[in-house]
């Protein structure tokens, strides 16, 4: 194994080692209502820094696909929706879960969690939408464009919308965000390295599975394999 | 309509790419050509005008049918902007949808895309601002009086929110003429990216409807006016990249 080209691979792995066995059975605050669940800190937040950062190679690929044509771009924006929406779906679940033990309901019409319903339904969109088209450059450029569009809207409903309402969720509508609860900031020390270490395992999950997707193109067309851009 | 005249066709063919390269002068005269086409179009098929403000009736007469009466405003306001949403996506779908392969290719030979999606962009707002006027009417009649306390401030949402829908909803029938499924595409894609400005508009709706102190809604109209601004760019961007095969 390469040490130069694969390290952020061994830091993702420490740190999320780290973040499971510190998570399960560190020390954290005692807090009223949240009680143990603080630990989902952990987990369910880092989860949407990493949907967003992989939304995000999905769009600047889409971008460089536009402006250069070449369909290894297109291929890592594909995949990296595709990781980017199955960091999403963890993170409803495990939000939903402290959702459960916190304000007694799995789901409640909240700006967050309405947010991040419509980001599901875009990219669920996203896929249909490349579903529908046969010819890969077509599809290709038609999902970029889509691509970008959704998500610049996605920002503005994450900007506009909890101006509009009230929320419960925490770091909304006037309710203190997670620093208030971690007054002695040991919780950071954990929760740093678990964002960085969710964040990377994403793009990990997406680097391989473009390669998957590679070989797999070579297996399906065998002259794939001369052309420079794959 | 008018003839395009053999040089100008000469010069919009010989232009490679055209961001930049046409003069503001041609682009002008070309958004004035496809809008007078468009508006010849729907003059000469009328059905299909026709039928989307009959869409846009039925719509409102299944809902009187169903919920009778209306008392709550806030039930009233989303009723009619959901009618809307619907009656929208429908009108704005044909905007490509409806033109043939051919027609198509045939008018990218003759114009700039920015020319065309600011054409097709315009047209669709007008369309939207006339179901809107149409649907209001209806609405307050089928349903028992009008409501609405701040009039003006009513109006201008319908202008800001018939311009930002327009923004959207014509780039997604771009995108979705070109897919296998076009007419479930539309509405799936279309959706999710209305839902910042339908609850923006929603807002401003309610608030015109309760008569609230209109400085309460100027923040939400420039809320409104800047999504309109932000869509409108990017569909004014992205087009290009649409129309290619």
């Amino acid at each position: 194994m390469n040490i130069k080209k694969n390290w952020w691979k061994i830091l993702a792995s420490v740190c999320l080692l780290y973040t499971v066995i510190e998570g399960f059975i560190g020390e954290v605050p005692a807090r009223e209502i949240l009680n143990e669940t603080i630990r989902n800190l952990y987990f369910h937040v880092p989860m949407w820094f990493g949907m967003m950062t992989l939304l995000f190679i999905s769009v600047i690929y889409g971008i460089r696909h536009l402006r250069n044509g070449r369909m290894r771009d297109d291929l890592i924006a594909r995949e990296s929706a595709h990781a980017g929406v199955a960091m999403g779906i963890l993170g409803l679940i495990t939000g939903s879960l402290w959702a459960r033990y916190t304000w007694g309901t799995w789901w409640t019409s909240d700006t967050k969690l309405n947010g991040a319903a419509i980001t599901m339904l875009i990219y669920f969109a996203y896929f249909v939408l490349r579903g529908s088209v046969e010819d890969e450059q077509k599809r290709a450029r038609l999902s970029a464009v889509y691509s970008i569009f959704a998500f610049v809207m996605m920002m503005v409903f994450i900007m506009i919308l909890p101006r509009m309402e009230d929320s419960l969720h925490p770091g909304n509508g006037g309710n203190p965000g997670f620093s208030k609860y971690d007054l002695d900031s040991k919780m950071r020390m954990v929760f740093y390295p678990a964002v960085l270490g969710w964040i990377l395992l994403g793009v990990w999950i997406m680097t391989i599975r473009v390669r998957i997707a590679t070989l797999e193109n070579q297996l399906h067309e065998p002259t794939f394999t001369d052309h420079p851009t794959l | 309509m008018p003839k395009i005249r053999e040089e100008e066709n000469l010069i919009f063919v010989s232009v490679p790419s055209p961001l930049g390269g046409l003069s503001t002068r041609i682009m002008l005269k070309e958004i004035r050509l496809l809008l007078y086409k468009e508006f010849m179009l729907e003059s000469r098929q009328k059905q299909s005008l026709n039928g989307i403000i009959l869409y846009l009736v039925s719509t409102i007469f299944v809902c009187k049918m169903s919920f009778r009466s209306l008392p709550q405003p806030a039930a009233w306001n989303a009723l009619f902007w959901i009618i809307m949403l619907f009656a929208s996506v429908n009108a704005a779908g044909k905007s490509f949808i409806q033109d043939s392969r051919a027609r198509f290719v045939y008018m990218y030979t003759l114009a700039s895309p920015q020319a065309i999606i600011i054409a097709k962009v315009l047209y669709n707002m007008l369309l939207m601002l006339l179901l809107s006027i149409i649907g209001f009417v209806v609405y307050v009649i089928l349903l028992g009086g009008n409501p609405i306390q701040n009039m003006p401030l009513f109006l201008a949402d319908v202008v800001l929110g018939s311009m930002g829908f327009s923004c959207v909803l014509t780039t997604m029938s771009a995108i979705a003429s070109r897919t296998s499924n076009s007419f479930t595409l539309m509405a799936v894609l279309s959706f999710p990216i209305l839902l910042p400005l339908l609850m923006t508009v929603l807002k401003i709706s309610k608030n015109a409807l309760d008569g609230l102190d209109p400085a309460i809604s100027y923040k939400y109209l420039l809320i409104l006016a800047s999504i309109n601004v932000i869509t409108g760019v990017l569909s004014y961007l992205l087009f290009p990249y649409l129309w290619k095969d």
